[in-house]
């Protein structure tokens, strides 16, 4: 039987809001703390080691994360490779940590990115200078090649700037990092992560944007490889008028453990966030951890959210645990909602397309392809729409028959 | 020429207590070229009989036998089935999101034909197929059933069904749903395909007024899980002036 927390195999929670100027009159249906984390530091020395019945933690397997959440995890030389190919006008440096850029955007907020933090050497910096306008998107490769690692990365995007950056990690490491994105005001920035690792890999990232005044962050989180990859979106506003879409797409094969944990801090008034998740399972304990956090603070007036997270699962054995939490401190708020389903894969979708003369296997690819392509007609960015159908495409070929 | 032949088919499904069985003893021969009208009342077990050809997995076989030319289609996977040339218009078309319409028309078209259709000349066949059924073009690009009216779900079953050429076409109340209008363009959809004289058609219906367009070889009368009564047009209009009444209390019924 697939096991499934908090939302059964085929069940469904959703919960919507719509609320004008009437404080403190409504309840969700999903009770919690938005707000996981007791303390955000830049200093390991701060978290103690996660025994794993801690909140943020109880779903990971700690034994599986290489050591990164204790110390015993030494940076080894030549762990991985980065490279980073950029369009003209573009800056591409690395920087010390005491530029006043590293860790503007945030503390890291557990065990590993704080660890990360204090262990990484130079931060790779990104700085796209005010009103360009990119017509390439800026590509970052991260090549694991066996061995420990810590990163951190910058990413600046000047104010009414425009820019796509794609960042892909592939081949086997462990590997911690925190990424950052700071956004000018009016600046629209897309970032797209893919998580290509090979079956070995361990992968743990803070992910921290700050959305400029009327700024726009698209961020597209796409996870099919690695033994355990546990990454934590986060949002902070930093001016009115900001807006925040988090896509995701996620494939957890037999005995991969998936994690993403996303975070978005509404505290400034009239800022938007969308956050639209789908993973498929398959086989023996392939395991997926959705947590989606929206915290509207008293301050955040005017704010409108939504997020969904769906799963299918296309095997026995396979446990999803998905968990909305949405906290409203404020009334004067335009719409909050949240809906978090986990289905099993339709028998009738399969018949009928059977029906129609095509083979088992190439039906259930069918059927997954479309699950996901739903998400990715809803993403908008038709350039990279293809590249990542391909990217679908080629992983059901290899997994789903 | 290809033949159907069911021969005493028994049916059952998983019922909360314990397995029931459905179909009880369907003896039928269907040849290229004929059609053969299924009437019976609600429950008797109509659609049970399509899916059963069809192979839908609900369903157990507990005897009997179907061949196809000579050949167990009780044997075969349910896309082996549609290659070998049964095709089933379903009355209740499933939704598959993500999937469209076009996507999915050309790769069952390439399933069925053995070999991918020529790009120019299928997206000819397709645009003519969906005018003579008066669909819109752009159904092309909507996902598979997503959000079709009922009317909408029917055509595009006939579309299939012009597409694929099968051997032996079952259609499951393909009538119902439709007003006067959709029922004339699904029927002469239905009635272009037959015309080839390559097709069997088993109609399965609940009211006769899908005869008026067409017109069956054969009648038979459905219930409790059997052909009660068989016979040619005139039995249609015994129905519609009789009902089933005297089929279902004549003790033909469980
Ligand atoms: N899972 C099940 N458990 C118990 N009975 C079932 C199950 N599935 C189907 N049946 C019964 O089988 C019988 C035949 O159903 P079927 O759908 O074949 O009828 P039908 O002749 O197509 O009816 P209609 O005219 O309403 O379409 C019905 O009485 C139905 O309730
Ligand atoms: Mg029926």
């Amino acid at each position: 039987m697939a096991d499934v927390t908090t939302t059964p195999g085929g069940s469904t929670t959703s919960g919507s809001i719509q609320v004008a100027g009437v404080p403190g009159e409504f309840s969700t249906s999903q009770p919690g703390d938005a707000r996981n984390e007791a303390v955000a530091s830049y200093d390991v020395a701060d978290f103690p080691v996660p025994g794993g019945r801690e909140e943020n933690w109880r779903f990971t397997p700690l034994h599986r994360l290489g050591g990164l959440h204790d110390g015993t995890a030494e940076a080894t030389s030549g762990a991985i490779k980065v490279d980073v190919t950029a369009p003209e006008g573009v800056l591409v440096t690395a920087v010390e940590r005491d530029d006043a850029r590293v860790g503007a955007a945030g503390k890291p907020v557990d065990r590993v990115a704080a660890q990360a933090f204090s262990s990484f050497g130079k931060a790779g910096l990104v700085s796209i200078p005010k009103d360009a306008q990119l017509t390439e998107p800026v590509r970052i490769t991260i090549h694991g090649q066996g061995g420990v690692a810590y990163g951190h990365q910058v990413i600046e995007v000047g104010a009414f700037a425009e820019a796509v950056v794609v960042i892909e990690h592939t081949g086997d490491a462990v590997l911690a990092a925190n990424v950052e994105y700071l956004i000018g005001d009016g600046a629209k920035l897309t970032v797209v992560s893919v998580q290509d690792w090979e079956d070995t890999a361990v992968h743990v990232a803070q992910h921290t944007a700050l959305v400029g005044r009327d700024a726009t962050f698209k961020s597209v989180v796409v996870t099919f490889g690695g033994d355990l990859v546990r990454l934590h979106p986060r949002v902070v506003y930093n001016g009115t008028g900001g807006e925040a879409e988090l896509y995701g797409l996620y494939f957890a094969d037999a005995g991969q453990h998936l994690e993403h944990r996303l975070f978005v801090d509404h505290d400034t008034p009239h800022c938007r966030s969308n956050v639209a998740y789908k993973g498929a399972l398959q086989g023996q304990d392939a395991h997926a951890v959705w947590v989606g956090d929206v915290l509207i603070r008293a301050e955040a007036e005017g704010t409108d959210t939504y997020e969904l997270n769906r799963n299918l699962l296309l095997t026995d054995g396979a446990r999803v645990d998905s968990i909305p939490n949405l906290e409203i401190e404020t009334g004067e708020i335009v719409g909050a909602g949240h809906a978090s389903a986990t289905g099993r894969f339709d028998d009738e979708q399969l018949f009928y397309l059977q029906s129609r003369g095509i083979p088992a296997d190439e039906a259930r690819r069918l059927v997954v392809r479309g699950f996901f392509a739903e998400l990715v007609q809803q993403i908008g960015l038709p350039e990279l729409q293809e590249r990542l159908i391909e990217k679908i495409d080629a992983e059901l070929e290899a997994t789903v028959g | 020429m290809a033949t159907l032949e069911i021969r005493d088919l028994h049916v059952s499904v998983d019922a909360e207590n314990g397995p029931r069985e459905i179909l009880k003893g369907v003896d039928l021969v269907v040849k290229q070229g004929e059609t053969h009208a299924i009437m019976g009342p609600n429950g008797s077990g109509k659609s049970t009989l399509a899916y059963s050809l069809a192979g839908h997995p609900k369903y157990t076989i507990t005897s009997g036998e179907v061949l196809l030319d000579g050949e167990d289609v009780l044997a075969m996977s349910v896309d082996e089935r549609a290659r070998a040339g049964v095709f089933l218009a379903m009355q209740y078309p499933v939704e598959v999101p993500g999937v469209s319409v076009s996507n999915f028309l050309r790769t069952s078209a390439t399933a069925i034909r053995g070999e991918a259709p020529k790009l120019r000349t299928w997206v000819k066949e397709v645009k003519e197929a969906m005018a003579d059924l008066q669909m819109d073009p752009a159904f092309a690009e909507r996902n598979v059933n997503e959000g079709f009216s009922g009317g909408e779900k029917k055509r595009h079953e006939i579309l299939q069904m012009e597409l694929l050429k099968p051997k032996i076409a079952i259609l499951d109340e393909t009538d119902s749903g439709l007003d006067v209008d959709a029922l004339r363009i699904v029927s002469e959809g239905v009635n272009r395909v037959r015309e080839t004289g390559e097709v069997g058609t088993l109609l399965i219906t609940h009211y006769t007024r899908i005869l008026r367009y067409i017109k069956p070889d054969f009648v038979h009368v459905f219930a409790g899980g059997k052909i009660v009564a068989s016979g040619g047009p005139e039995l249609a209009d015994q129905l519609e002036e009789n009902g089933y009444e005297q089929y279902v209390k004549g003790g033909a019924a469980e």
